[in-house]
């Protein structure tokens, strides 16, 4: 039963755009998975390695830009006399250049951030998504800084006649939710695998980890390198989608928003970040119902976030799995007694 | 007789510097193939700051580390156990959270080789590799009689069991020296008398084992040879018969200036 | 060689001010090793508060400082208490959520209350600038400047020369030993959030006339105070107190004479560069172990 409930809730949503045809519900829907895949990554190097990146708003964000650039084309002077240019890619290419390039930088970044560790490594990583900000707010000719990159266009897959266009919000949602399973693979299986169980041991025990043969560097870079690049690939979706983007992209917020997901959904296991992102990306909406402004949605953010870390320390989805096991365990108690009863009869 | 051919772990001059304080000034001795050797000294004679810099965890300011004559300066701790020189822990010797074969099969992640793609297409090649770590994994516990555990939370065993998973995950590395920390601290002396079993057995599978402890009869009974380490410097080497008559083992255990009776 | 004369000036100005929110927070990471959201905050506290009492309520401009810095304290003291109090066995990540937390709500009570219009507190300095040859600065700087260097002056001497003071320093060095000796770790917990805060707060209602007060002013002022930090190395009041001199001279030859955009920026690169060279900072005495 269990095993087939994940995909009963896939084929659930998938049947979303047949009935919503309020489109506004259908874009919150999008918007909120593209989040969920953002933190599903974060949640591969803060939940089940154990490393507090405050800086994942980067790769969203360079994957946002590399694939609308790529998309775009561009031109920029890295020297006076120097001029670096690409034509036009088709998207497809350009969200895999995204993913690539955001993979790359995050094995630098990994490479270089984990020489400090702790509190130093949290401020380091904030530091980076920050540089990396005013680099976007200030490249003029590369990004046109606060002016954006628009115009970005849709993702087309297909030849000739069988062409599908993704510009639309049902045909995207599909493709949102298709990248959304894939990137739930992915981290499944790694954290499921030998890999995983490494990078499992750095969080719980990182001397007891060198000790068994266990590189530290090597799987902290690996996961940093997978996390970066499944959130550059959600950024390249998001850019494809919203077709517009600026160095706001960049903000903390987001960053903090992916962390309020992960760490109240409950870090280090699969359906945490699923289940934070429903409930930060339903809970906005329903305020929004309520006509409340935005300042008291984020006061009311904050003080959930506070109150989550206070009585629910592992999050919803543990909490849960611990009720129902001492549930089931409640239940077996009590088939025994009955049992025991009917025998006595 | 025996030469140098036969030395595994050789300390030669040894000091390290820790917190300001040199823990230890200038270590020096030997351990041989196949034997089970005691490091022993009164608390904070610096046993288990010896342990960290021969595992890497701590680096040497000066002196040699030699494991079958290579030389261990300036390698990681993940680098030395790949040599076959593994470690246990004192303290903190389990993932606690884990469950005690998932703790056993973390450790054998030497005897594994994984790629990404495997990984993530989830290929035959992946699930054999799973299956001979986990078959392993029920080895190992059963060579150290903790099957009976296999599937509880390791940080909820007693403390004297969870010295045994310890052991097991250092078994799992497929250390040729074995190096144990206090090994049978919070063991009852059932417990400790099955150790030493298990320390007899790992020694007759050809690993050689150098241990830490406080209990002294475990240490005379079971090690060939013991080495004794008072502030920072080896004060006395031999058999177990040996030390037990030295003169400064014993001030060293007692204390100077311990009054005379009148 | 003029424009380097100002700029220089410029640096020493705003070193102070610098040197004062990094001494704050480097006070709350290195004795409580808690990564505080809330430093920017009680930055943009201490200049709203300033807005309130002079604009708003007509007191005396340096009356209105010494409040503003007095309930800088309070609100840290209370921060403290209400937050951070139970938190004292807890992770990192968790103290690090709950800070994030009290972040957002602070700054989204602000833009609440105050609207994120930006406002200015008109101060009671003559206009006109003082000249030093080439070079002039605005009186309101040169007050910034003093009180700044005083308030510092102040810190020095409550660490270095008061019992409380001194019971920080053991907390620092030691906390299980300071515990054993009888000092109450809770008590110099809020203590220290207390004071970090209220430097904090200063740094703000110093500032505050001589900036425009918006919402988001705390970030960058956050931002700025990690950087000195680091640069100082945790824990390093004279650190810290040299990092903020280094930071602003960055920043103003680094604006002056790279580009003015990329100026936020210097204090982040700073902090890049600091820990992947020299990990705990340009001043820790304090060793890493293992």
């Amino acid at each position: 039963m269990t095993r087939f409930t994940p995909w009963l809730f896939v084929a659930a949503l998938a049947t979303v755009p047949l009935w919503m045809n309020d489109y506004y519900y259908l874009h919150v829907l999008i918007t909120t998975g593209i989040f969920i895949i953002a933190a599903m990554s974060l949640n591969l190097l803060l939940g089940y390695t154990g490393q507090l990146s405050l800086g994942h708003v980067a790769f969203f964000g360079i994957g946002a830009y590399t694939s609308a650039l790529v998309s775009l084309g561009f031109k920029v002077h890295i020297a006076p006399d120097t001029v670096v240019s690409l034509s036009p890619k088709p998207v497809w290419f350009a969200i895999l250049c995204a993913i690539v390039v955001t993979g790359i930088v995050g094995y630098s970044i990994g490479k270089l951030s984990f020489r400090v560790r702790g509190a130093y490594f949290v401020i380091v990583s904030i530091s980076f998504a920050e540089v990396v900000r005013l680099v976007a707010l200030n490249w003029l000719e590369l990004t046109q800084g606060p002016m954006a990159l628009n115009s970005i266009p849709a993702l087309t897959l297909g030849f000739g006649d069988y062409t599908i266009s993704f510009l639309r919000k049902p045909q995207f949602f599909y493709l949102m939710l298709v990248m959304a399973v894939v990137s739930y693979l992915i981290v499944a299986r790694l954290v499921n695998s030998r890999a995983g169980r490494a990078m499992i041991a750095l969080r719980e025990n990182e001397s007891l980890a060198m000790s068994v043969g266990i590189d530290v560097t090597r799987y902290l870079v690996l996961a940093t390198v997978v996390s970066a690049a499944i959130a550059g690939m959600a950024g390249a979706l998001y850019t494809h989608y919203i077709r517009i983007v600026d160095p706001n992209i960049f903000l903390f917020i987001y960053t903090v928003t992916m962390v309020i997901m992960v760490v109240t959904g409950g870090k280090g296991t699969l359906a945490g970040p699923i289940v934070g992102g429903v409930v930060f990306g339903i809970v906005p909406e329903v305020l929004r119902g309520m006509k409340i402004v935005p300042e008291v949605q984020w006061i009311v953010y904050g003080v959930l976030m506070i109150a989550i870390v206070y009585f629910l320390p592992e999050g919803i989805v543990p909490a849960v799995q611990r009720a129902l096991a001492s549930g089931r365990r409640a239940f077996a108690g009590l088939t025994i007694l009955t049992e025991s009863k009917a025998e006595e009869k | 007789m025996t030469g140098d051919a036969d030395i595994v772990l050789s300390i030669e001059n040894v000091a390290v510097r820790f917190g300001g304080l040199l823990a230890i000034s200038d270590m020096t001795f030997s351990v041989r193939e196949g034997q089970i050797v005691g490091l022993i000294g009164p608390n904070g004679a610096g046993k288990t700051t010896a342990f960290n810099v021969i595992t890497g965890f701590l680096r040497q300011a000066n002196g040699e580390v030699l494991y079958r004559s290579t030389s261990l300066r300036g390698l990681k701790p993940h680098e030395i156990a790949k040599l076959g020189l593994v470690r246990t822990f004192q303290r903190t010797s389990v993932f606690q959270e884990r469950s005690v074969f998932h703790n056993v099969l973390t450790a054998l992640h030497c005897q594994g080789r994984s790629r990404l793609w495997d990984i993530l297409l989830r290929t035959p090649r992946e699930a054999a590799s799973e299956r001979a770590l986990a078959e392993q994994a029920s080895n190992i516990l059963r060579f150290v009689g903790l099957t009976h555990r296999t599937d509880e939370p390791a940080g909820a065993l007693p403390y004297g069991e969870q010295r045994l998973v310890g052991v097991a995950l250092a078994l799992a590395v497929k250390p040729s020296m074995l190096l144990l920390d206090e090994p049978v601290s919070g063991m009852n002396p059932a417990e400790t008398a099955r150790f030493i079993g298990l320390v007899e057995k790992i020694r007759d599978s050809g690993v050689t084992i150098l241990l830490v402890e406080h209990d002294m009869k475990m240490v005379m009974g079971v090690c060939d040879n013991i080495v004794v380490l008072n502030y920072g410097r080896i004060i006395a080497e031999g058999p177990p018969a040996e030390i037990q008559k030295n003169p400064e083992v014993i001030r060293a255990y007692l204390g100077e200036g311990k009054k005379k009776r009148a | 060689m003029n424009q380097l004369l100002q700029h220089l000036l410029n640096a020493v100005i705003l070193g102070g001010t610098y040197a004062l929110l990094g001494i704050g927070l480097t006070l709350i990471f290195g004795i409580m090793r808690v990564v505080n959201f809330t430093h920017g905050e009680l930055y943009a506290f201490g200049a709203y508060c300033m807005y309130a009492l002079v604009m708003r309520l007509g007191f005396d401009f340096f009356a209105s400082l010494l409040l503003a810095v007095a309930l800088g304290a309070l609100v840290g003291a209370v921060i403290e208490l209400v937050l951070l109090s139970r938190l004292r066995r807890a992770d990192i990540d968790t103290t690090m959520l709950v800070m994030i937390g009290a972040w957002i709500i602070m700054q989204n009570a602000e833009q609440l209350i105050w609207s994120g219009v930006a406002l200015s507190i008109t101060s009671p300095f003559p206009s006109n600038p003082l000249v030093l040859g080439p070079a002039s600065v605005s009186w309101t700087r040169v007050y910034v400047f003093v009180v700044a260097l005083l308030l510092i002056a102040g810190t020095y001497f409550l660490i270095n020369r008061t019992k409380l003071g001194k019971a920080m320093r053991a907390t620092f060095q030691d906390r299980d030993t300071a515990a054993l000796m009888g000092i109450r770790i809770d008590r110099i917990h809020t203590a220290t959030f207390a004071i970090g805060s209220s430097l904090a707060a200063a740094a703000g209602a110093l500032l505050g006339p001589v900036f425009v007060v918006q919402p988001t002013m705390g970030d960058l002022a956050a931002a700025k105070a990690f950087a000195v930090v680091i640069l100082g190395g945790m824990g390093s009041v004279p650190g810290a107190t040299i990092g903020g001199f280094v930071l602003a001279f960055a920043e103003e030859l680094g604006a002056g004479y790279i580009s003015s955009g990329y100026r936020d920026a210097m204090g982040f690169v700073l902090i890049i560069l600091i820990l992947l060279v020299r990990p705990t900072g340009l001043f820790a005495r304090k060793e890493r172990i293992g």
